[in-house]
Formats: C-alpha cells, sequence, structure tokens
C-alpha cells in the first residue's frame, strides 16, 4: 500500500457536473480523465505525479463503473507501449510518470507509437522535475516531444486550465493523428485549487470492442516502407491537422494585445510568474490585466507560425519567457520570424538567465531590463520598483546555513547496509561502488560517502559492468534498489553480470516497496495486495537468469552477520556473479502499520514490549564516532551535562523507533560502551512482577552502598 | 506565507489547515509545494497565497513560487531552516513577520564533528532578528512534543496568536477540528503555543544579559546560577561531601578564586574515580602550573583552568572499571526511566552493548600480567576469540548487575594495572611539556594544555586520538625549537584539524603543509 492513502480524495472524483472540485493539481487531472472518457491507464511513480498513480491505485471502485483499465506499469517503457492500444482502436489512453528520466525509459515505445500514429486519442502526461525540488538531472522534456513530433501542451498552472488542456489534448490526438505530451511542472502537481466539474464518461467504445473485433494494418506499423510513408505523412497530413485545431480552438491566447508596442510571449506554465512579475513592476492586477500584450504558448510544440507572425506584427519587440535549455522555442521564433521577412526584434536569453529556473525573482528582473530598454516610461521611478530587483547582501552569514540534503529516515532499514559495508571495508580496502536511483543513494551523502555513479534507475550493476579485470584482487560493487531491479536491472544488470562473466557483487535493496516514490508496491512485496500480485523472492529471481552465489539477508539490522557476509563475498575472486539480496521493511511504512496496532494492544490490556536506545552522557565521551557510521536522525548531539567537558555528547532523540542499529553498529564497529536499550514493558505480567521485586530487591541494596560511598565524596543540597 | 521545514515534520497539514482556514472565510487560496525526495528529512518548503474573493467572481492569478521582498509571514520548524529562509531572502525587515520553533535540530555537519561544530544558535537568533520585521521564537517543537503532536500545530497556534493573518482563533481551532485527526491533541499544543506566542522568549527586543564579576573563564555556562557561583568560589567545601573537606579547604587556601569551581569538580571526579589520594595527588600536579600562571597570566588563569579541566579528564580516563561504575549507579537507573517515560504500571529493563577489545581488557589487568598477555599471541587470540561477538549484558537482571557490579568493585586493581601506569607517564609529560612551555610562550602552553582534547573515545577512535595528539606535540617540539611567534594559532589550527574527522586525514595534509 503506498505511503499516503487518498480513499478520502477519491470521493471526490464523483463529483457531479457544475459542482466545484477542490484538490490538488495531481487529483484534478485524475478527474480530467474520468470527464474524457479515457479507456485505459498506466504509468509509472515518481515524484512529482507518483499521487496520481496512487489516486488511481485507491479508485478500484470508481474505475470499475466506469471499465476503465489501470496498471502499475512495471516501467515507463511499458507505459508507452500500451499506448498501442489506440493506435488501431478509437480508446482513448493515458499514461504519466516523472520526466525527463521516465520518457528517457520511454522513448523507444514513444517514438514507435508516434511514427505509426494513433487512431484514439493517447496522451502522455509528463511530470517535468524541473528547478528546486527537483531529484534529477535538469532536462527539458521539449527535446522528446520535437524529437518524435509528438504535441506538447504547458497549460497555465490553474486547476481550470490544467483539466481543460486534458479533454482538448485527446481531441488534438485524435484529429491529428499524434501522441500529445501534457507537461504538468513539479508545483503545478501540488498546487491546492479549484475549478468547476463535469460528469464523468464512459466511452462508447469499450476495451472488450476492440478485444474481440482486433484489428491490421501493415501500414501502421513501423517497417519500411511504411516507416518512410509515415514521416511525409507527419508533415504533409498530421502538423498541419493540429495546427489547425490549435489556432481553431484557440489554444493559445493572446492577452491585452494592441495595449503596447511590445510584447511578452511565454509558455504557459510559466504564466503566472510572469503575471506576478508584471504586477511588481505595477503593470499588471492580480486578474492578469496587464499594459503589456501577452502571447500565451499552452501548446509549445508544435509552434504555430501564424501566430507568431500575427504577434510580431504591430510590435517594435517581444521578449520570451521559455524556461530551461537548449532554447528551443526561441531558435524555433527566430526562424519563423526570419522566414516571414519579420523585422520586430526578438528577446529572450539575453535578458533572462540561459539556465536555471525562472523564479518571479529572475523573471521580473529580465523583464525590467526589456522594458526599460523599449518603454522606460511604463517603469515607475526607482523608489517603487519592488526590491527583489535590487542587489541586497544575504542577511545572514553563508556559514551559518548548512546543506541539510535528504537522507535515510529513523530506523531505516538501509541504512545498517551501509554501516555494515563501511566496517568491512575496514579489513577488505575500499572498492569501487556504482550507486542507483532511490532512497539508497542517500548514502554518497555524509556520513556514509559510499557510492561513485549512478546511471539511472535499475543500473546500478550494468555500472559497474566495465570495471572487471584479471589484475586486481578487488571487486567491484554495485547496489540497486528493488524498485530499479524490477523496472530493468534483473536483465540490464544481473543477466549482463551472468552473460559476460562479470564477478560484481550487487546487492539489492529490498524493503519490500518501491520507497522512495512513496511506498508502492513491488512484484516482491511482503503485503497482500488486493488487485496485484506479490510476493515473488529476488532471489528466485536472479536465480532464474543464472546466478549461483545469492543469498538473502533477511533483518539488515544485525551488522555484524551483514559486514562478514560482505567479506565472504569480496573476498571470492572469480568471475561468477554475486548477489546479496538484503531485505528489511521500510520503516516508514512498518510504523505506519504498527504504530496503531501497538497502541491497540496497549489499550486492550496487553503485555507489549517497546523498546528505545539510549546514551548514557557520563561514559560519552563527544567524539561522535557513532553518528560517523550511522547518521539516523533522532542519533544527535546535546549540550554536555558534564561540567568538565566542553564538546557535545550524543544524544538519541524520543523520535527512536528502536530499530537498533545504534546498538549494532557500536557493538560491530567497537565503538565505545554508551549505549543502551531500554524495554518498557506495558501490561507486565505476574512472572514479570515476581522477577521484577526479587531483582529490585538486590540491586537496591548494592545501590545503596554506592550511594553511600558518593555522598562522602558528593554534597548534596 | 512560506512554510519552511523537514521533510516528514507535518508541514503539509499545516498548509491544509491554512487553506481550509482560508477557502472558509471567503479567501482564494492557492498552495503549492516541492516535496520530492525532501520528504526524507530533507529541506522543504511550502508556499501559500490568500487573496479576498473577487464580488464579481473572477479568479485571482497567483504564483507559485514565493518572490523576496514578498513575504508576508515565514513559520520555520527549525532555527537553521529559519536562517535558511533568511539566507533565500524570503524574509525582509520591511514586511515579514517570522515565527520558528527556536530548538536546533542538528546538520549532519555538525553532528560528525569529532569536537564541537555546532553553529551558535545566537548568531541565527540575531540573524533573524534583525532581517525580520516582526520576530517570534520560541522552542514550538518542545511544546509539540509535550503535548504528543507534531510542530505543525504548535506553529499553527502561534500563527494565530501573531494575528498576521485577518482570522479569528476560533476560526483557526475549527480549522483544526475539521480535520479531523488527532485534534485533541492538535488543539492542545495550539492553545499552549498560542499563549507562548504572546511572550515568546525571543523577540525583536530581548534584553542583554548582565554580567557579573568574580565568574570563572568559561567557555560553557557552569549549569550554576550566579549566586550559587558565588558561594562555592567563596566557600569551596560547600560543594563537596565530608571525605573532600580537607581537599575543599587546600582549594581555599591555595588556588586562586577563577579556578575553583573547576577545581572542585576536579577532586570529585577523582576520588569518585579512584580514591581520595587521587583527588590529592590531582591537586598536587596543578601546583606548579598554578605558580606559572600566577607569574606570568593577566590575572584571569586560563592556562590553570584548561590545564584543571584535561588533568582531571585523563585522570578519569575511561576503562572497563569506570564504565561499570557509572552504568551500576541508583541516578542512572532513575535517568533510564525517566527518559522512557515509563509510568507505575509499566517494566523497564535495560541491556548494555559491551564489546571490549584485547587491549581493554589487557589495561585493567595488572602490569605484568597484561604485558605477558599482549606479547603472547595465543593468548590475545583466546581472548578475541572469547569477545569476538562482544557482550550484551542485561544490566537490570541480577546476573547481570552483578557482573557490572562487581566490576566496578575492582577499583583497588587499578592502580596496579598496565594502562594505569601508561596514563600517568603521560599524564606527566604532557604537563611537563605545558609547565616549560610557558615560561617561552604562554599562549602556547595553553594550546598545549587544550590539545589533551583530541583523545577521546574508546578502541579505534582512542588510538587515532592518542596518535593526532602525539603528531601535534612533535609540531610543537618543532616550534618551540624555532622559537615561532605564530605557534599558539597553529597549534590551535592543528587541534581544530584533529577534530574534524576521524581518520586524521586533515590534521596530516595540514601537517605536510606546514613541513
Amino acid at each position: 500500500m503506498a505511503e499516503r492513502s487518498f480513499l478520502e480524495e477519491v470521493k471526490k472524483l464523483r463529483t457531479g457536473a457544475g459542482e466545484e472540485f477542490a484538490g490538488e493539481g495531481i487529483l484534478a487531472v485524475t478527474k480530467a480523465l474520468l470527464q474524457s472518457g479515457v479507456s485505459y491507464v498506466g504509468g509509472y511513480q515518481g515524484a512529482p505525479i507518483s499521487h496520481l498513480m496512487d489516486v488511481l491505485g485507491d479508485a478500484k471502485e470508481i474505475l470499475d463503473e466506469l471499465g476503465v483499465h489501470f496498471e502499475n506499469s512495471a516501467s515507463e517503457a511499458t507505459a508507452a507501449a500500451s499506448l498501442a492500444a489506440s493506435v488501431h482502436y478509437p480508446l482513448r489512453g493515458a499514461i504519466t510518470f516523472k520526466s525527463t528520466v521516465g520518457t528517457n525509459v520511454a522513448s523507444d515505445a514513444l517514438a514507435n507509437l508516434a511514427s505509426g500514429g494513433v487512431t484514439g486519442g493517447a496522451l502522455i502526461i509528463v511530470g517535468e522535475d524541473y528547478g528546486e525540488g527537483s531529484s534529477i538531472m535538469q532536462e527539458r522534456s521539449h527535446a522528446f516531444a520535437m524529437k518524435s513530433q509528438i504535441w506538447l501542451m504547458d497549460p497555465r498552472p490553474n486547476l481550470t486550465a490544467i483539466v481543460d488542456s486534458v479533454e482538448k489534448g485527446f481531441q488534438l490526438s485524435e484529429i491529428s493523428n499524434t501522441p500529445v505530451m501534457l507537461e504538468l511542472r513539479l508545483r503545478s502537481c501540488h498546487m491546492h485549487g479549484k475549478f468547476i466539474a463535469k460528469e464523468n464518461i464512459t466511452p462508447a467504445f469499450k476495451l472488450k470492442d476492440a478485444i474481440e473485433n482486433p484489428k491490421q494494418d501493415p501500414a501502421r506499423v513501423v517497417l519500411p516502407p511504411a516507416s518512410f510513408a509515415h514521416e511525409q505523412e507527419k508533415i504533409q497530413k498530421r502538423w498541419p491537422a493540429a495546427v489547425k485545431f490549435i489556432k481553431d480552438n484557440k489554444l493559445n491566447e493572446f492577452l491585452n494585445d494592441g495595449t503596447e508596442d511590445i510584447g511578452i510571449a511565454v509558455q504557459g506554465g510559466l504564466y503566472n510568474i510572469v503575471i506576478r512579475a508584471l504586477q511588481l513592476l505595477g503593470l499588471s492586477d492580480v486578474y492578469g490585466n496587464t499594459k503589456i500584450p501577452l502571447y500565451v504558448m499552452n501548446v509549445t510544440y508544435p509552434v504555430v507560425d501564424d501566430e507568431i507572425v500575427q504577434f510580431a506584427a504591430n510590435k517594435k519587440a517581444f521578449i520570451l519567457v521559455e524556461e530551461g535549455q537548449p532554447d528551443y522555442i526561441e531558435q524555433n521564433l527566430h526562424a519563423v520570424l526570419r522566414r516571414a521577412d519579420v523585422s520586430t526584434k526578438l528577446h529572450g536569453k539575453d535578458f533572462l538567465p540561459v539556465a536555471g529556473e525562472y523564479t518571479p525573482a529572475v523573471v521580473t528582473k529580465g523583464l525590467l531590463e526589456f522594458i526599460a530598454k523599449y518603454r522606460p516610461n511604463l517603469i515607475s521611478n526607482e523608489e517603487a520598483l519592488p526590491s527583489v530587483v535590487k542587489p541586497a547582501a544575504p542577511r545572514i552569514k553563508a556559514e551559518n546555513i548548512h546543506g541539510r540534503p535528504p537522507s535515510f529516515c529513523t530506523g531505516c532499514p538501509e541504512r545498517p547496509i551501509f554501516t555494515a559495508l563501511k566496517l568491512a571495508e575496514r579489513e577488505t580496502g575500499k572498492h569501487h561502488v556504482s550507486a542507483d536511483i532511490g532512497c539508497h543513494l542517500f548514502s554518497i551523502l555524509p556520513p556514509f560517502n559510499i557510492g561513485a555513479t549512478t546511471m539511472g534507475y535499475g543500473l546500478g550493476s550494468a555500472g559497474a559492468s566495465a570495471l572487471q579485470s584479471k589484475d586486481t584482487d578487488r571487486a567491484t560493487i554495485a547496489f540497486m534498489g528493488d524498485g530499479g531491479f524490477w523496472h530493468n536491472g534483473l536483465t540490464s544488470g544481473i543477466g549482463n553480470d551472468v552473460f559476460n562473466k562479470n564477478g560484481t557483487l550487487t546487492v539489492v535493496v529490498d524493503n519490500a516497496y518501491s520507497a522512495a516514490t512513496g511506498g508502492q508496491d513491488l512484484l516482491s512485496s511482503k503485503a497482500e495486495n488486493e488487485i496485484r500480485s506479490t510476493k515473488h523472492p529476488i532471489e528466485r529471481a536472479v536465480r532464474g537468469v543464472g546466478v549461483k552465489w545469492a543469498k538473502t539477508v533477511t533483518n539488515t539490522y544485525k551488522v555484524s552477520e551483514l559486514r562478514d557476509l560482505f567479506i565472504d563475498a569480496l573476498k571470492k575472486k572469480d568471475d561468477e556473479p554475486k548477489v546479496i539480496v538484503a531485505q528489511s521493511e521500510c520503516t516508514l511504512n512498518r510504523m505506519r502499520r504498527e504504530k496503531p496496532a501497538m497502541a491497540k494492544r496497549i489499550k486492550e490490556g496487553k503485555r507489549v514490549v517497546k523498546e528505545r536506545f539510549g546514551i548514557d552522557p557520563e561514559t560519552c565521551t563527544g567524539d561522535h564516532s557513532c553518528i560517523r557510521i550511522n547518521g539516523c536522525p533522532s542519533l544527535t548531539i546535546t549540550d554536555n551535562p558534564d561540567p568538565m567537558r566542553k564538546d557535545p555528547i550524543a544524544t538519541i532523540l524520543s523520535s527512536c523507533v528502536g530499530c537498533g542499529l545504534c546498538g549494532e553498529a557500536a557493538h560491530a564497529a567497537v565503538l565505545c560502551p554508551s549505549f543502551y536499550k531500554t524495554e518498557v514493558i506495558s501490561n507486565p505480567g505476574i512472572w514479570d512482577k515476581f522477577k521484577l521485586s526479587i531483582r529490585k530487591s538486590v540491586i537496591s541494596i548494592l545501590q545503596n552502598g554506592i550511594d553511600k560511598r558518593l555522598a562522602k565524596i558528593e554534597a548534596y543540597a | 506565507m512560506a512554510i519552511v521545514a523537514m521533510g516528514g515534520e507535518g508541514g503539509g497539514v499545516l498548509a491544509d489547515w491554512a487553506v481550509d482556514l482560508a477557502e472558509k472565510r471567503g479567501y482564494w487560496a492557492q498552495a503549492t509545494s516541492v516535496p520530492g525526495v525532501a520528504q526524507r528529512t530533507g529541506s522543504t518548503i511550502y508556499y501559500l497565497e490568500f487573496m479576498e474573493n473577487d464580488v464579481s467572481g473572477r479568479e485571482p492569478i497567483l504564483s507559485t513560487m514565493p518572490t523576496p521582498g514578498e513575504v508576508d509571514i515565514v513559520l520555520a520548524s527549525e532555527l537553521m531552516e529559519a536562517g535558511r529562509a533568511v539566507f533565500r531572502g524570503l524574509v525582509t525587515p520591511d514586511v515579514t513577520t517570522l515565527i520558528t520553533s527556536t530548538n536546533r535540530m542538528y546538520s549532519m555537519q555538525e553532528k560528525t564533528a569529532m569536537g564541537d561544530g555546532r553553529i551558535s544558535s545566537e548568531e541565527i537568533l540575531e540573524s533573524c532578528e534583525a532581517a525580520s520585521k516582526r520576530f517570534i521564537g520560541d522552542d514550538f517543537a518542545k511544546v509539540a512534543e509535550e503535548s504528543g503532536t507534531v510542530i505543525s500545530a504548535s506553529l499553527f497556534g502561534a500563527l494565530a496568536s501573531s494575528q498576521a493573518l485577518p482570522w479569528s482563533k476560533e476560526d483557526f481551532i475549527a480549522a483544526v477540528e475539521r480535520s479531523g485527526v488527532g485534534v485533541a491533541n492538535s488543539l492542545k499544543a495550539f492553545e499552549r503555543s498560542f499563549e507562548m506566542a504572546k511572550a515568546p522568549k525571543k523577540t525583536k527586543s530581548t534584553p542583554v544579559a548582565i554580567e557579573i564579576g568574580k565568574r570563572p573563564e568559561e567557555s560553557k555556562p557552569t549549569g550554576l546560577s550566579p549566586q550559587e557561583e558565588l558561594a562555592l568560589i567563596s566557600n569551596p567545601a560547600s560543594g563537596v561531601g565530608p571525605a573532600l573537606r580537607e581537599l575543599a579547604e587546600r582549594i581555599k587556601s591555595e588556588f586562586p578564586e577563577p579556578v575553583r569551581i573547576m577545581l572542585v569538580h576536579g577532586i570529585k571526579r577523582c576520588a569518585e574515580y579512584q580514591d581520595v589520594k587521587y583527588a590529592s595527588q590531582y591537586l598536587d600536579r596543578l601546583a606548579r602550573i598554578k605558580d606559572r600562571d600566577e607569574k606570568l597570566g593577566d590575572g584571569r588563569y586560563q592556562l590553570l583552568t584548561e590545564v584543571a579541566r584535561y588533568t582531571a579528564l585523563w585522570m578519569t580516563y575511561e576503562d572497563t572499571i569506570r564504565v561499570a561504575d557509572l552504568k551500576a549507579r541508583r541516578r542512572r537507573f532513575d535517568r533510564v526511566r525517566k527518559e522512557a517515560r515509563a509510568n507505575d504500571n509499566q517494566i523497564t529493563q535495560v541491556r548494555e552493548f559491551f564489546h571490549p577489545g584485547v587491549e581493554e581488557i589487557t589495561d585493567t589487568l595488572p602490569g605484568p600480567i597484561g604485558r605477558a598477555i599482549l606479547k603472547s599471541n595465543y593468548a590475545t587470540r583466546i581472548i578475541e576469540r572469547v569477545t569476538r561477538d562482544g557482550l550484551r549484558l542485561h544490566t537490570t537482571s541480577l546476573h547481570g548487575y552483578l557482573l557490572l557490579y562487581t566490576l566496578s568493585r575492582l577499583r583497588p586493581l587499578r592502580r596496579r594495572s598496565l594502562r594505569f601506569s601508561l596514563e600517568q607517564n603521560r599524564i606527566d609529560t604532557w604537563l611537563d611539556q605545558v609547565f616549560d612551555t610557558a615560561n617561552e610562550d604562554y599562549n602556547l602552553a595553553v594550546e598545549i594544555a587544550e590539545t589533551a582534547n583530541v583523545i577521546k573515545g574508546y578502541g579505534d577512535t582512542h588510538k587515532n586520538g592518542l596518535n593526532n595528539f602525539n603528531s601535534i606535540m612533535r609540531e610543537v617540539n618543532q616550534l618551540r625549537a624555532k622559537k615561532d611567534s605564530g605557534a599558539a594559532l597553529h597549534i590551535a589550527s592543528l587541534r581544530q584539524a584533529a577534530l574534524a574527522d576521524e581518520s586524521g586525514a586533515k590534521l596530516r595534509a595540514l601537517l605536510s603543509t606546514s613541513a
């Protein structure tokens, strides 16, 4: 089950025609899909669109009523390939994933899909993970749209516009026989807002109709000569059809045109930022009544040449606000103007930053420069300008602010794996470690500093494949998560190692969920899942592709055992790939389940033992070695209560979930005797109480003796 | 309004309450966030804009990102996150009300330093106060914890209290109630924070603490009130038990006022560790340093204070007997129980994680035996095999406690142990070094005294510390030979480097550049 339950929110998907729908952007998109009569939805979870998948997962009942097929695709490529259902049949289908990483994976299928073209509407909803909060390389999905000729919509960031573009996207796809990509920016996905809903639609042509009446047409398959015909068709038929639809339906907006002889062209997704910038410069109100004409490109590919020429026609100059690089649209507009022989000056990344996120601050500065050049009279006096365009020194010393990157949660079962590896390396020496994508990638940061590269999801072993040599005894290590393993790592990494006789040690971190994307279930999840088939062990899969040395560790908190296993594997120098499946349940998910259950048992009067760890302040010398091999958020430092010592000591916060790593680590690393485990027994039994009374009486006598001695030394107030 | 927090702190819940509240009061509300992987304890930000509903029903166009200079309210769940908001320009003196919890969640960088790597909270607070129009800072995290909820509830209370938003307390409470989850505890924290924020500990006009005279030269507070400090300085005997009265009187007659508190701690520590005689030896060791400081120092006795501190800490080095002694005490049992928040109907049990190395065992044995074992491969291997998996000791069980107690009673053996003579020699060599250097360079002598701090921890950590200490001392000798005037500063930087990482890499790098 996913980290967040949407059972409450899912009810909103039933909102009827004319009623107001208030909620998150991603939920609105889901509702828009149902209003558009979608027949099937697939996708791969990942921020910022994880919630779209989670919502649909919790919406089984509604989906069943409407006859919608929903799957958690094995990868983005699987999702993209599923759009094949719209090639021959008038079925509307949608897929979603994180971009550009997901689009990279999907691009093979997308290119094939776009070549043959579609009959039913095919919508690719990409969560554009760009700018602050992004967890991936900073690239643009725009490139994929251009290379495969897929139309790209980038609606204004308000729910009404986003919901509209889902419906319009399907129509555009159908009329131009082309898949359509809907780009949702990071913040739009998690944006709270409202729109007026429509009724959900059950499609007239159903999946069943397609399955029972199969079609075949070699003209739609990418094989010569059809593939050559596809290219001509794209240019001669599909492109003009799309442009006509975009113009007829006014998908791009001319706003307040004619007010000035300069203008601003903007990607739809950046419209709100531009309005805010103009507001700050005194050139717009909050309702978008600007003093400068705007051309809002809600469709950023293809560019509608006529509209560009039309917007430029009565202007001295206009500026394009296009986020990210390369500046595909700017280059395109230059070509359009040049070919049409229009002399209007086009600005863009000469006033705005070439790279990086377009925040209100940078857009305001860029627009100010542009306007100052052409219409300085529009700019109010210096004092009235917003402070953001004025230079300001930071109001706090930079060295007082430390970076706070994400890290392993309190009690995370992945942390001990890296503790064990760090300890193993004390014996075996340092190894090259190829990392993967997932929570386990946090190992590259302090305090572990493990992991040299990451080449993509599931590519941990693949990234280690070249570092093989007969001239050394040192093995290469690769990490992979269970998510990446099932996504492609089984074949791209493990199978590859078996076939090429690579001796890499691959550690598959199996926490029973696709944890980093929000705790979704996987093939190897331990949980019962009503709508999915789970409990397929990873070790069985790797043995299936020919791995002979495979071990599954079912309790990663046993640091010493894991360390010894690492040493054992690393000392075997042969060309046999080795796989360690390091298994323990994601603690976020486990606590979500167990905390309420434990509280309930205590309430019922049952004997419950709750564990937590502690550190004796008297014996801790404040060297923090324990933190350097652990890094748990609840293992931290505090003032030294010892009046003679200056340095802070280690301490454990009450957020400790009692996972036991600090004790195990102190133990395995022969660190320090300060750690202890406290067991709090609620509703103790008679036997507990009996033992306690005996112990108490003996211990108490001995402690009286100690106290007596101390009383001679210390003064008691 | 920006909410800056760390993943998992309930920033999203806080944003939801605010949105619900605004919508109920006839405002258009837009909230955005950038979760991504930041939900895993990293920094994260929620951004909200509110706009009174338009009479003609027009939809306002609101920003999805904050603009420096235009943020009215910043709520921060932690002090450094508040500082980060200041650094990003989200907090400005002309418009921003900054409400922050003043607690610290230390960064990895602060936590992993060998010594004290913490950023000064005072400095961050000063910046926050200066950067904001209005500043409300107090430990709202503590209120949340005590109320059994998370910080979103207490920050929401402080927000209501600040009246930075145009809605009443009742409106705020109603929003929490509508959310329906953990309402009782949330409201408890809300109410307490609402009151706290009326007169927070930190506002824009915090009075400056008054300094009083005769206080010890200390870099950290003694934990005593100024009155208690003065009482202890004028009568050291009031701070010790009957067995130490005599030594306390000696402190009064022989040692100057600024070091007396440190010395009282020192004799208690040594007596507890070994016996009264040992405490007396402690004072003996300090006598000649006192003479030097009297002659050479500026009257603040900085050298003597540091020597007094580190001599006591070194003399009470952590061996098995000491650890057992500290863990067997009643006050420790009480502390553990309190920490676990066990009520009267619950039983607490404590388990220790011991993992003595061969050396820690031979350390405690009488010198000749210890040395013999260390020389014998056979014997060390047997010990290694026996201790390989370490010892998990159930302290609250009978046999566990008896073992611990017996260990703690081995105190008399200590004086004849291998390590005891080793440490006494090291201490005296170091003191000689301090004493000799003081004549030539007072500040360098202080640095040598403080360098004792790089020896800490157990096992390998302790060994590395000792190695680092020795390399610094070799450097001291060279500097003294060269009569280098910048010696003290140089040693201070070496000491800091030694505390920067455990492996000593930074120290070695620094030593190689200076060589």
